[in-house]
């Protein structure tokens, strides 16, 4: 799609509906939302306020949508929105939100305003305005296949190493599998373990699964970067995989915004609900375990704690299942202050991560989850996002902090009953 | 001619007034519920409805943990805005006008009440726009739309306060300006971010059938 400001305007007009109109309405201007947003918290700079990171999209709907905003339009009184302006506002739009959905939780109007900058990005994308590490890691996704440019190849290399150190199979392509596991790029290219475990606890489990050559990969860089034209076809490729193999279910990996793009937004992208259902394996392993499929034995005595992926727990609903698992084998889990819901982001969420300029801000912004960790003093944070992990890696050791990072599938093949692995088989 | 004009606000210009207010506000509302909104194609998890309703509600009572300056917004916020309510639906004299108008009535609150409740609203309100002016958020979000709305529902306590307690002006005088205050809130309200006092229970509802789409009870 060619980039303009005009283009920009008319998409984001566009983007009104009835609840960003009725959001704006309502707004009173009271900043509440800045006590919600890490980006002011740990700044004190006010233009981190979340609502103003909105407000040349408030100004367009004022205009556009209000008697006394057009009138001002038409006898050229209102201001009108610039390219300058939406340079300048594109590190607000990008660089200082993560789409964590705090801020929509504290809102006393209750204004959605996570919603609206999601909305709000898709005209920074129409008018050219997206920052240049999320253009080309969503360049790479729909060129490569993967943000990170692992292929098929790093795929099956990992899928050899999985299938060696368990010595079983990991399914490829196995058409009317029950389940189709999903991975993310960073647990392709880092996080592999993942492979081996969830063929450990599948083969326990008695789970029919399969990973699928042609839709392995869940990242979406488009829901990130706000263009549903390519979000649309990064999730497209996965829907096709699962058609392709006639499976019931899709597993969405940890991946904060991959359950977000396949399991709310996903079948809105394509324009159609899925023939299939998506699960979170954080979900599926709870109902593995609810049902008795799933056995573990021993513990892990280390003190530890869970830090909630917003996307999978706030804007997720996965909420309750990461506890019952973590308490199945770790005795000394501990809540963070401000825990579930309520979770303060990694602070790389929503492609800032993927954004090189937004470094040393998210850096600085560490300090909230820093607090959060300095409260109860724990020697392993276990979460379920591979970027969240990366993330807390990264803060971790620029804090000096020495504290290990796991991800809760890999904790719970960790402590998998080896009496009732492959029984049900 | 006091008499007067006291005659003309308090019949054709009230009427005027709320005429106003119910047509503007009812085209406002309506005006937003009819851009629509996509409805989700995924699989829900849990209701809308229920969602909506309960944000309705619960939102009214903020959960999350605030700072200094949020917990000042909040607690001066619920001041005012109680303390308006109590001095508009349980005066007498505002009751009376209620039974004449909609023929509905309940009890007043005793004048000591009403008293404490309209200083209350008036101190929150002064203290909320001095901090309007001091807290680097709010400033840089405010426009003249946060003051001229400040000013036009200070304007109905402060001369209904002056009212009751016969300070400054003459009685007929007083009621003048209130009832005249009034209608200019009446009037401008639906076309203000006044009308937040419909459509915040709309955004309410949205934000919360989100959340119960999805099966989050919060």
């Amino acid at each position: 799609m060619s980039t303009s400001l005009q283009n920009g305007i008319n998409t984001l007009i566009g983007q009104i509906d009835a609840p960003t109109a009725s959001f704006f309405t309502s707004c009173v201007h009271c900043g509440l939302c800045a006590d919600a947003c890490l980006f002011y918290t740990e700044t004190g700079d006010p233009k981190y306020t979340p609502i103003h990171k909105l407000e040349p999209m408030r100004r367009l709907w004022q205009q556009e949508y209000t008697f006394w905003g057009k009138l001002m339009k038409k006898v050229g009184l209102s201001k009108p929105v610039t390219d300058a302006e939406l340079t300048e506002w594109e590190p607000l739009v990008y660089d200082s939100c993560t789409l964590c959905g705090r801020c929509s939780l504290v809102c006393p109007v209750g204004n959605d305003i996570v919603y609206m900058v999601r909305k709000m990005r898709e005209g920074m994308v129409a008018s050219g305005h997206a920052p240049e590490g999320l253009k080309g890691a969503t360049q790479r996704a729909i060129e490569l296949g993967s943000p990170m440019g692992v292929n098929l190849n790093t795929l099956k290399a990992q899928i050899k190493h999985a299938e060696k150190e368990t010595g079983l199979t990991v399914p490829l392509d196995v058409e009317g599998a029950d389940y189709m596991m999903v991975l993310s790029s960073a647990e392709v290219a880092e996080y592999n373990d993942i492979i081996g475990a969830v063929t450990r606890i599948f083969k326990q489990a008695n789970v029919s699964w399969t990973l699928a050559s042609d839709g392995f990969e869940g990242t979406n860089s488009g829901i990130q970067i706000g263009s549903s034209d390519l979000a649309a076809e990064l999730v497209g490729r996965i829907v096709r995989a699962a058609e392709r193999l006639k499976v019931k279910y899709v597993i969405s990996p940890e991946c904060g915004h991959a359950f977000t793009a396949l399991r709310w937004d996903g079948p809105n992208l394509i324009g159609r609900p899925f023939p299939f259902k998506v699960i979170h394996i954080i979900e599926l392993l709870d109902e593995l375990r609810s049902s008795g499929r799933l056995q573990t034995e021993g513990v892990d005595e280390t003190r530890m704690t869970f830090h909630d992926p917003c996307q999978m727990v706030r804007r997720g609903g996965v909420i309750e299942q990461p506890r019952n698992l973590m308490h199945m084998v770790a005795p000394n889990f501990v809540e963070m202050p401000e825990p579930g819901v309520q979770n303060w982001c990694c602070g790389g969420g929503g492609g800032v991560s993927a954004n090189h300029r937004a470094e040393p801000l998210r850096n600085q912004v560490f300090s909230r989850k820093k607090a959060q960790l300095d409260a109860i003093n724990v020697k392993t944070i276990v979460t379920s996002c591979s970027n969240c992990r990366t993330m807390l890696l990264d803060g971790l050791e620029n804090n000096h902090m020495d504290i290990e990072v796991i991800g809760l599938t890999e904790l719970v093949a960790e402590h998998l009953s080896d009496n009732a692995e492959g029984k049900a088989s | 001619m006091e008499q007067e004009l006291l005659l003309w606000v308090r019949g054709t210009g009230l009427q005027i007034a709320a005429a106003v207010f119910v047509f503007g506000m009812v085209y406002r509302m309506l005006h937003l519920l009819m851009l629509g909104r996509k409805m989700s194609l995924a699989a829900p998890r849990g209701s809308e409805w229920s969602g909506g309703l309960r944000t309705m509600w619960k939102r009214s009572f903020v959960s999350t943990k605030l700072s200094a300056r949020g917990n000042f917004t909040v607690i001066a916020g619920f001041i005012f805005h109680i303390g308006f309510f109590i001095t508009l639906f349980f005066l007498s004299q505002h009751i009376e006008l209620f039974r004449a108008v909609l023929s509905l009535h309940w009890p007043a609150m005793p004048r000591g009440v009403i008293d404490i409740s309209a200083v209350l609203a008036i101190g929150a309100m002064v203290a909320l726009l001095v901090h309007r002016f001091v807290d680097p958020v709010k400033r840089l979000l405010s426009d003249y739309q946060d003051y001229l709305t400040w000013a036009l529902s200070f304007l109905p306590l402060l001369t209904g306060f002056m009212l009751l307690r016969e300070i400054g002006f003459e009685y007929i005088t007083l009621l003048t300006l209130h009832i005249a205050s009034v209608e200019l809130l009446l009037v401008v309200a639906p076309f203000t971010k006044l009308a937040h006092m419909f459509s915040t229970f709309i955004s309410r509802w949205y934000n919360g059938a989100v959340n119960g789409f999805k099966g989050i009870n919060i």
